[in-house]
């Protein structure tokens, strides 16, 4: 029982980073823009995130760094992909390659520190509940904050007419802009969220998983949260479960080599990388009737005035 | 105030020419302030980075050393992009290939196999980057899935195969413990041009790759073909090309070249199979690929400007503690500024100080 438990708050850390970058790229890809430098964002945002908890001590200063540090590298890409129209995909990956640097160079002088991790909720009582007392009421607050980002995200978009109008941007700009909404304003906002949420995502791998930054620490992390948004048909509910599938994948290959399973560690960690190739091809041939994309996603806007 | 976009008649030559170069201008002045930033004198590492290695023999061949992947691969790429197919997974197709070719080099170790040996190496080595680049370009092409993510994950799963290969079954069993191969054996050498020296015959492969990518999208109906699928697909559509089998043509050259690049590092100038032989190749190329404005002649000269990077990189680093992430920075912000500046080869930009000033009716 004990062990069931161990591996169920395994899944949920795992998967945490994944759903909150998973659902700020969600309600970027959302309105019509596709950002591929999730994981740029994301490895910016672990070690300014680490930087800002080591310098104050404070966890909760760190998630901020995190958060301010990936919206920024957002604005970079908001100004050349939505101000300056060029190639979405092309400036993702630049965005990438700039993040992987610039997380080095920040990152440098922390490596080899330490930090007390994210402390976790405690509440006598519930949390003693044998089996499911930890798993609801004993995790960290990123877990918590990523629950509530999803449903909020959930009711923004399908509850609230502001969702709407993004939608609507992200399925014809042309139409939109026609009605008199400021299509590239309400992008920017979009790219911004989506940066946030890549800068808290990267920020939780030093702050809440590993006490330390190590460079490269997001391990294509960004890559597989772009992936789960293809996975969740663009919606909100569908990524929480395929963050919790992912998140299971990668802890059942740490399990695997410590259970001493007679295959070599490195087919095991390449696992989740290669399901995620395989949920792709399942999940486009199964859509091969229509897709579900946004219909505008990618696609470059200049507004004629 | 506001930065408006307005759509030039014609693509402008003239910025399609000079935009590589102002993108260069603005991200030295930007390197400027990051050095400035890290308290290192700016002129001193401008000389560091982009004319100390321009100054010794040593630092011109390896100059030549680094671009030899970087254009190979780049020249791949740029057919895929030319075609608006994503393989942003080269470093994988470099690894696996450098995988297969070593294969031939681990298993005739120590025998009196004769020449034939690194012909084999290179012949194996495309074929296995090509079959690998082509399981994302299927994936697409018969399921509609993502290029861009597939290949990219593809680059961690060669990475760990390397990785597995050289610390298990292929490790030098008198390499204390490192997880490399034993050295190779001279015929499954890459050999040097000049005697002691770094430059080996794979530059001269990397400049015949160049020819024959000019000439076949100057010169052949298959490169008019891949340039028109990328630039007007509907056109493409009209005119009966099949971009399917473009997507699936592009994606298997572009793996070939990435795994020839591949072998031709590890038989040449790392001279064994080891974890780490790519500082990235696979993603800088990418950038080779823009700066060169996908185009044959341009991939040269990016590739060697981009070389020049990563050995200045390297000389600044000795000689004033410059981090080498600084390296990888820069290479960032250059691709940032080609693609801005690559935008105003079809839009002019302008500064507009309030919308409500538009009269009615205008534009």
């Amino acid at each position: 029982m004990e062990l069931v438990e161990a591996i169920i708050l395994a899944v949920l850390a795992a998967s945490t980073p994944l759903l909150i970058a998973a659902t700020g790229e969600l309600v970027t890809e959302r309105s019509g823009v596709l950002n591929l430098g999730v994981e740029g964002m994301m490895i910016v945002g672990a070690a300014c995130g680490f930087a800002g908890a080591w310098l104050t001590g404070s966890i909760l200063i760190g998630a901020l760094f995190g958060i301010v540090a990936g919206t920024m590298m957002s604005l970079i890409f908001a100004l050349m992909a939505l101000g300056l129209a060029v190639n979405q995909v092309a400036t993702g990956l630049a965005l990438t390659i700039l993040g992987v640097g610039l997380s080095g160079l920040i990152g440098a002088g922390f490596v080899g520190e330490r930090i007390t991790p994210a402390v976790h909720l405690f509440i006598p009582g519930l949390t003693d509940i044998p089996l499911v007392g930890r798993v609801l009421f004993g995790e960290d607050g990123f877990v918590y904050v990523s629950i509530a980002l999803v449903v909020g995200v959930w009711w923004f978009l399908y509850r609230t007419r502001a969702g709407l109008v993004l939608r609507a941007c992200g399925d014809n700009h042309v139409s939109a802009h026609a009605l008199g909404y400021p299509v590239l304003r309400i992008r920017t906002f979009a790219v911004m969220f989506g940066g946030a949420c890549a800068g808290l995502a990267g920020a939780y791998l030093p702050l809440a998983y590993t006490p330390f930054f190590i460079p490269g620490m997001t391990a294509g992390r960004g890559w597989i949260a772009l992936a789960l948004v293809v996975f969740s048909s663009w919606r909100p509910g569908r990524l929480v479960v395929g963050a919790y599938l992912f998140g299971a994948v990668t802890i059942l290959q740490l399990h695997a080599q410590g259970w001493g399973v007679g295959i070599p560690s490195q087919f095991m960690s390449a696992l989740p990388y290669l399901a995620t190739v395989i949920v792709l091809v399942l999940l486009s041939r199964a859509r091969s009737g229509g897709s579900t994309a946004p219909a505008a996603l990618g696609t470059v806007f200049v507004p004629d005035r | 105030m506001q930065l408006v976009l307005e759509k030039r008649a014609e693509r402008s030559g003239t910025i399609a020419l000079v935009s590589p170069l102002i993108a260069i201008g603005l991200t030295i002045v930007t390197m400027v302030i990051l050095f400035a930033l890290l308290g290192k004198n700016p002129l001193l590492a401008l000389h560091a980075y982009f004319i100390a290695p321009l100054t010794d023999g040593y630092s011109l061949q390896e100059i030549a050393v680094k671009a030899t992947p970087l254009v190979m691969i780049a020249i791949g790429l740029s057919l895929c992009y030319l075609a608006n197919a994503w393989n942003i997974g080269a470093e994988g197709q470099f690894l696996i290939g450098a995988v297969a070719g070593s294969w031939i080099a681990v298993k005739t170790q120590g025998t009196d196999a004769g020449v034939w040996v690194l012909p084999a190496m290179f012949v194996l080595a495309a074929a296995a980057g090509a079959l690998y680049a082509l399981i994302p370009a299927i994936c697409k092409v018969k399921f509609g899935a993502s290029e861009i993510l597939t290949s990219l994950m593809l680059v961690y799963v060669a990475d760990l195969f390397l990785d597995y290969l050289v610390r298990g079954p292929w490790r030098d069993p008198h390499g204390f413990n490192f997880p490399t191969t034993a050295e190779f054996d001279p015929v499954a050498t890459v050999p040097l041009l000049i005697e002691g020296g770094r430059l080996h015959l794979g530059s001269i492969i990397a400049l015949l790759v160049v020819a024959a990518a000019a000439i076949l999208l100057a010169r052949t109906i298959k490169g008019f073909e891949i340039r028109v699928v990328g630039a007007a697909p509907r056109a493409a559509r009209f005119g009966g090309f099949n971009a399917n089998q473009l997507i699936i043509l592009t994606f298997a050259v572009s793996g070939a070249l990435a795994g020839l690049a591949g072998i031709i590092e590890v038989a040449g100038p790392v001279g064994h199979l080891q974890p780490g032989i790519s500082p990235g190749y696979g993603f800088t190329a990418i950038i080779v690929a823009f700066l060169g404005r996908l185009n044959p002649l341009g991939i040269l000269i990016a590739g060697l400007f981009l070389a020049l990077t990563f050995i200045g990189g390297e000389q600044a680093q000795i000689a004033m503690k410059i981090p080498l992430d600084v390296t990888k920075v820069f290479q960032g912000i250059l691709l940032f500024y080609v693609l801005a500046c690559d935008s105003l080869i079809l839009y002019r930009f302008k500064l507009v100080f309030s919308n409500r000033q538009v009269p009615r009716g205008a534009g």
